[in-house]
């Protein structure tokens, strides 16, 4: 029995988060994993993924109707595949991933697991629950153990120069026009990725506008840091909604993540509070992101952040 | 169109919870329970549909004991035009309660079927996308934003990348991100009006006999916590620190 993986990319770059699943794979024992490529005109994918250490073989299904990664097209494409000699399938817990997994394990009458943080063993895994105020372990007997994978919980698969893995094509299509794709605003940043990024630094509710974002920014350039926000501060509408870090948002564990004028709700930490080293920064001596920070400055960010960036 | 709205009762998300002491599960007695948020949303987003004269009947449905009966009122007096209670005393898996959930859609036939996108106690995210795949719909995951013509609905999704909108064929299923709506109270009188919307309650297993679950709980531990570190007097000592003890710049 092999283990599939699927591949999160945007038909030109595989994403980091794929190279932390593959990981996970190789936790499950001796078996060969096989990644999937679903997409359009992604041969560039291929050529990356075919490096991945302990990826045997690359499945690329390559049509127009995979090129948005449509639920209603990619679901029934997993299931089909899975159904050929496959014990478990395995995507990440990314927002492509949420969305299409469940419905594939639907679709093959199977009951998925969603973010698990470790493997135990084949069929045993740890989740958070409540908003990571709890660790669930869970055991499955599904006939074929389907599940997401959190990117911060494993370290990202090594690429390999020797050895490439085999490429097969797939040829299964699924076209059932159910929904279309209409238009997509990306966020475009030239910083590092939030999800995978060594440094992030966050702006809450205290930043007082997007404008005063810029601040950040300043030092973020310094520091080769992705910017990140709290929903507070989405809410209020200073940034977009891809930068939101905690329990709905994004999950990030960096080396240093610096919290500034976040008051650190449970629903924030639940987004960060593996990052190695945390720093607040806060006029608020009582927020509770102080309790999960490692070095806590009180103070007004307004005057920190300038003297930061000077000394840096 | 009729709309079909999931609600899940689950515990309140302000209430800070406890691991029980034989890491069984999670410490619930005495506990204040609610309208799953995400849900909250979805009702809130149905009952705009109706008001804009899109839809004619908002129907509520949720899965679990008899006690579910009070976030059906609540979604009632809040609007919805009935409620519906599957019954049952398990703890159903993800995949029970979107097969159950497709029985309701093919006894009730919705246009739209709106659900939260995950519960904040199981934090799966995962029944909606089942139900729509149970279905054959369409799914519009995650959504912020909801607009319907033309026999389709065109939803807005909030994405890893940013925002992404697609089109999807009604009938369709949504589940609801935090910023699709911001959800309005219910007043006394609505409160009371909605003691006497009509609630039919029916033992799950009517409907679809129990499935054996596939995935088990072993156990639930408290996650470790982080301890308090130390405060620094200034940027001075915070970036010397940063540079010479955590050794995360340099």
């Amino acid at each position: 029995m092999n283990i599939l993986v699927i591949a999160e990319h945007n038909n030109q770059q595989l994403s980091s988060a794929t190279y932390n699943t593959v990981t996970a794979a190789s936790q499950l024992g001796s078996t060969d994993i096989h990644l999937l490529i679903a997409g359009y005109e992604c041969t560039s994918v291929a050529q990356q993924a075919v490096k991945i250490t302990g990826v045997s073989v690359v499945l690329v299904a390559d049509f127009p109707a995979y090129q948005h990664f449509l639920a209603e097209n990619i679901a029934p494409l997993i299931r089909d595949i899975a159904q050929t000699n496959y014990s478990h399938i395995l995507a990440p817990a990314s927002t492509n991933g949420k969305d299409i997994l469940p419905r594939a394990a639907a679709l093959l009458d199977i009951e998925p697991i969603s973010e698990i943080t470790s493997i135990i063993s084949d069929n045993t895994f740890t989740r958070p629950i409540y908003a990571g105020n709890a660790i669930a372990t869970v055991c499955s007997n599904a006939p074929i153990i389907a599940m997401t994978v959190r990117g911060t919980a494993f370290d990202a698969a090594s690429v390999a120069r020797d050895n490439l893995a085999i490429v097969e094509t797939v040829t299964i299509q699924h076209d059932n026009q159910l929904s279309t794709f209409v238009s997509e605003a990306l966020s475009v940043a030239d910083r590092p990725d939030l999800g995978s990024a060594r440094v992030v630094i966050s702006g809450g509710r205290g930043m007082q506008s997007g404008e005063n974002f810029a601040l950040l920014e300043k030092i973020a350039d310094k520091l080769d840091a992705a910017i990140g926000a709290s929903r507070a501060a989405v809410d209020a509408g200073y940034v977009a909604n891809d930068l939101q870090v905690g329990q709905t948002g994004k999950i990030v564990a960096p080396d240093l993540y610096i919290a500034v004028g976040i008051s650190g709700a449970i629903q924030h930490l639940a987004g960060m509070k593996d990052s190695r080293i945390i720093v607040a920064i806060n006029k608020d001596e009582e927020a509770p992101i102080f309790q999960v920070a490692d070095y806590g400055l009180v103070g007004d960010l307004f005057d920190i952040l300038p003297e930061i960036e000077q000394q840096l | 169109m009729k709309i079909l709205v999931a609600v899940k009762r689950v515990v309140d998300y302000n209430v800070k919870v406890r691991v029980n002491a034989d890491n069984s599960g999670i410490d619930l007695t005495n506990t204040k329970m609610s309208i799953n948020p995400f849900c909250e949303i979805a009702v809130e987003e149905a009952l705009r549909l109706k008001e804009k004269g899109l839809a004619d009947e908002v129907i509520v449905v949720s899965i679990g004991s008899k006690k579910c009966e009070e976030q059906l009122r609540y979604a009632m007096a809040l609007g919805a035009d009935r409620g519906i209670l599957l019954e049952t005393n398990s703890i159903p898996s993800s995949l029970y309660c979107a097969k159950l959930l497709s029985k309701v859609v093919e006894k009730e036939n919705p246009g739209l079927i709106i659900l939260g996108k995950q519960s904040i106690d199981s934090d799966n995210n995962q029944t909606g996308q089942m139900l729509a795949g149970l279905c054959g719909m369409a799914q519009g995951t995650f959504a912020s934003k909801l607009i319907i013509e033309n026999n389709k609905v065109i939803v807005t999704r909030e994405v890893d990348s940013g925002l992404r909108t697609l089109s999807l064929t009604l009938p369709a299923v949504i589940t609801t991100d935090l910023r699709l709506n911001q959800p309005r109270y219910a007043k006394l009188p609505q409160i009371m009006q909605a003691k006497k919307k009509p609630l039919e309650t029916l033992p799950a297993e009517t409907l679809l006999a129990p499935i054996a679950p596939q995935v088990t709980t072993q156990r639930v531990d408290t996650p470790t916590q982080r301890k308090a570190g130390i405060k620094v007097a200034n940027v001075e000592e915070l970036i010397n620190k940063l540079k010479n003890e955590a050794k995360v710049i340099s």
